[in-house]
């Protein structure tokens, strides 16, 4: 299996899920 | 300008900012140029990297990474929201606390790493360390694996700070 981490689009690509994910959950839990 | 409260929070929040830009930078430097390009250096010039440049570069690399933790902890306790982010706002349900918080966390896993994953790996692949020929690829891979761990964090986790100092 491929790991994303092994090239440096997957990384920044697998930050930038990271980061919309991140978002919904902060505007999930927040006043 | 008054030498107040609001005064030294903003001296806190620049040390933290200074010592961050030099863990990052470095960060990205080892991700984005320095591994890429290796390969492509001859192969008699190759010994200059972990002989001269690794050493200096992972010394500022690791002491910013605990100036960048130690002054952020600071700016949070004296900003008053240490608690409630290390809680990721789940305890009184303020965004700005979770968006800091979830920060804070990514932040300190990279530290985590930092110190207990990359640097004693990359003390064997430079030869700060004994290892065997065996043991090298190993911890190399082991150093390579959390630094772009810390590359991807690297990107909620700033977009983190900005956003709960800016849009929460």
């Amino acid at each position: 299996m491929v790991n994303p981490l092994d090239s440096l689009t997957g990384t920044v690509v697998l930050g930038l899920v990271i980061t919309v994910v991140m978002v919904l959950f902060v505007n999930a839990i927040g006043a | 300008m008054e030498f107040g409260y609001d005064f030294w929070l903003f001296v806190v929040r620049w040390l933290h900012v200074l010592s961050g830009v030099m863990w990052i930078g470095l960060l990205w430097y080892f991700n984005f140029v320095q591994t890429p390009t290796v390969p492509t250096i001859p192969e008699d010039l190759r010994p200059a990297i972990p002989k001269h440049i690794m050493p200096v570069a992972l010394f500022w690399f690791r002491w910013a990474a605990v100036s960048t933790v130690v002054w952020g902890l600071i700016l949070a306790w004296m900003n008053g929201y240490l608690a409630p982010s290390l809680a990721i706002g789940l305890t009184d349900n303020v965004a700005k606390h979770a968006m800091i918080g979830i920060g804070m966390w990514m932040g300190l896993i990279m530290a985590f790493n930092v110190w207990f994953i990359i640097w004693p790996n990359q003390q064997k692949v430079i030869g700060l360390v004994e290892a065997s020929a065996e043991e090298k690829p190993k911890a190399a891979r082991a150093a390579a694996l959390a630094s772009r761990t810390n590359t991807m964090l690297s990107i909620p986790m700033l977009y983190a700070m900005v956003s709960a100092q800016n849009l929460y």
